[in-house]
């Protein structure tokens, strides 16, 4: 007991807290290179989280094809409609107020949420767990299933993979180059629409990424991505988006917190992270990690 | 739009007026109300977006929330509709002091998504507060007696009544736009660092204005509320915010009328294709790409640059 609350229940909470992180940290991730690159906010992001778990779920009824292969398809389809996006659409705002790239996101979003909802209804379909991760191991203190400690793990290697390549590699350095000054990395001969394209590519591939993973836990439904997006727009003011390690941080703190005012004030847990966020606003205005801009 | 009104927007003022007047015999009057409140609204709304230039993203809110204030206050309480009304523009100006002295520390895109997680907080405190009802809303709210005397139970009474208010709405948020509070706003829209460095206390101007958009978003719930003697999670629900942003970028951003044409169209939109499940979405989502990609000034926007053109002989635009 701690706090008067049995240890089983708070390890459980943790967990789900952990895993409420895992998602959130691959959305904000995502929406943070993005902003980098592009300066503008993905209100398409939710959705096409949401297009990811479909995508796992379509290929399963129409193809035949598991979770394991969905788990590179989704990805790389999401990823490459993305990129359909950017070049088409969003590059054409690029000389704009940055408001607008957040309005024609909001209308694609409504659009791609919209044509799911009109084709398979809001109730939501089951996606069963891959036989391989079914199941749990028995802890002690508590019971850990299988498929939730995987997504924890899987989350946490994507999101330490993407920091090293933005952190430690050739490609990353130019990347953060053309964060800071991007005429100028053009200057040296770097194809910087190119990188722009697949950053916005990677980015929402990561969303889709984490639609897939989230398609076992939670059933599939067209609304499950504007819930989500907002949470994490509100854990991305939280965190600031200067610094990729603490927009990662940032989100696993941020589900644990939930995780606990689940247990301890179960009517807040839906609110807490607002509540932080205007917490933060009074104190510190520009993120934990964020620089004022 | 230089100056105060000339010649001819006054006579197009009038010839609109006229036509308010008469509609409801022509028209269906709770479509017409429906879409006064909207356009109320989403003038209220391109207050802050068009002339101080700040994009809310939570507007419903404010709307959803002066709703069920009224609606408490009408059904629970009984108190007469001007004192609903009342109640619910005071809740929406306090909510707009409240989230807007935070949200204004910080700018641009992040002022969007911070205002936008404010209104879903609020929407979780709508699903659980008791006295909203949750998923059923506090329905069957009565009309009542404006002032003890003026039943608002005939369609037609309350129409010259939501009429007036939009009207009178509509010209106080003109005034104030024209006013130098008003010039002082565009200032800091046009170049924030210039207004400050000119000793103007940006954040109370920006604060000041978020409030007065946030009360008369209130209003335009209150009275939907009167309308439709409903309040609901609906309202409240990030939805409508998009939706109110949509009215005034399709009618046009920083255009006395254009709020309201954008409006009554996508008022009508949702109307003729209520039955069609999403497709109202989709539609909504479509007319948002189209705008922000080709039609960035609105129709009012689009038709004025035009109107110049004409009248100046000059092709400007």
């Amino acid at each position: 007991m701690i706090f008067g609350v049995p240890l089983q229940a708070l390890l459980g909470q943790l967990l789900l807290g952990l895993i409420n992180g895992a998602f959130y940290a691959m959305l904000s991730l995502g929406l943070a290179l993005i902003f980098g690159l592009l300066n503008i906010i993905n209100f398409t992001h939710g959705a096409l989280y949401m297009a990811g778990a479909f995508a796992a779920w379509l290929v399963l009824t129409y193809l035949g094809i598991g979770y394991w292969g969905a788990l590179l398809l989704a990805p790389l389809a999401v990823g490459l409609f993305g990129m359909l996006l950017e070049r088409f659409l969003l590059s054409r705002l690029y000389k704009l107020d940055h408001l607008y790239g957040l309005l024609l996101t909001f209308g694609l979003a409504l659009v791609i949420e919209g044509g799911f909802r009109q084709l398979y209804g809001v109730s939501g379909m089951p996606y069963p767990v891959p036989k391989e991760l079914q199941g749990g191991w028995n802890l002690g203190v508590m019971y850990l299933p299988i498929y939730r400690g995987w997504v924890v793990v899987v989350s946490a290697s994507v999101c330490l993979g993407t920091w090293l390549l933005v952190e430690k590699t050739k490609l990353g350095s130019y990347l953060r180059a053309a964060t800071e000054n991007r005429a100028l990395v053009q200057a040296f001969g770097i194809n910087v629409p190119m990188m722009v394209t697949l950053t916005f590519g990677f980015g929402v591939a990561l969303a889709a990424l984490a639609g897939v993973l989230a398609a076992p836990i939670y059933s599939v439904n067209p609304l499950m991505g504007s819930n989500l997006i907002i949470v994490v727009f509100a854990v991305v003011v939280i965190g600031g988006m200067g610094s990729m390690g603490g927009a990662i941080i940032t989100s696993f703190a941020l589900g644990l917190v939930e995780g606990l005012t689940k247990l301890l004030y179960p009517e807040a847990a839906s609110t807490i992270i607002f509540l932080v966020m205007a917490v933060l606003l009074l104190v510190k205005p520009a993120g934990l990690f964020g620089k004022e801009r | 739009m230089g100056g105060l009104w000339g010649k001819r927007e006054r006579l197009a003022m009038l010839l609109l007026l006229l036509l308010a007047l008469v509609a409801p015999f022509l028209v269906y009057p709770v479509f017409l109300m429906k879409g006064l409140c909207f356009a109320l609204f989403a003038s209220a709304f391109n207050l802050l977006l068009g002339y101080s230039g700040l994009l809310s993203f939570g507007h419903a809110m404010f709307f959803g929330f002066a709703a069920y204030v009224t609606a408490h206050m009408g059904k629970v309480w009984g108190v007469n509709p001007e004192w609903a009304i009342l109640g619910g523009v005071v809740t929406a100006a306090a909510l707009g002091l409240l989230t807007g002295w935070l949200a204004i520390r910080r700018t641009g895109i992040y002022f969007a998504m911070v205002t936008l997680a404010f209104a879903q907080m609020m929407y979780f405190v709508a699903i659980q507060a008791p006295f909203t009802h949750g998923e059923d809303g506090i329905q069957g709210v009565p009309r009542g007696r404006l002032f003890g005397f003026i039943d608002l139970g005939e369609s037609l009474t309350l129409y010259y009544f939501v009429l007036l208010v939009f009207v009178a709405s509509l010209w106080f948020l003109n005034r104030v736009v024209q006013s130098p509070f008003g010039q002082v706003l565009k200032a800091i829209r046009d170049n924030e660092q210039r207004a400050i460095s000119l000793g103007y206390a940006v954040n109370r101007f920006k604060l000041l204005a978020f409030v007065l958009s946030a009360a008369f978003s209130g209003l335009a719930g209150s009275m939907k509320c009167q309308v439709f003697q409903l309040a609901s999670l609906a309202d409240v629900h990030w939805h409508s915010s998009g939706e109110v942003v949509l009215m005034t970028l399709l009618g046009g951003i920083g255009s006395l009328m254009g709020p309201a044409v954008g409006a009554f169209l996508v008022v009508s939109i949702e109307n003729y294709f209520a039955e069609a499940g999403a497709w109202v979405t989709i539609i909504q989502g479509g007319i948002f790409v189209f705008c922000v990609l080709l039609f960035r000034a609105g129709i009012i926007g689009t038709l004025s640059q035009w109107l110049k053109g004409l009248y100046s002989g000059v092709g400007k635009a």
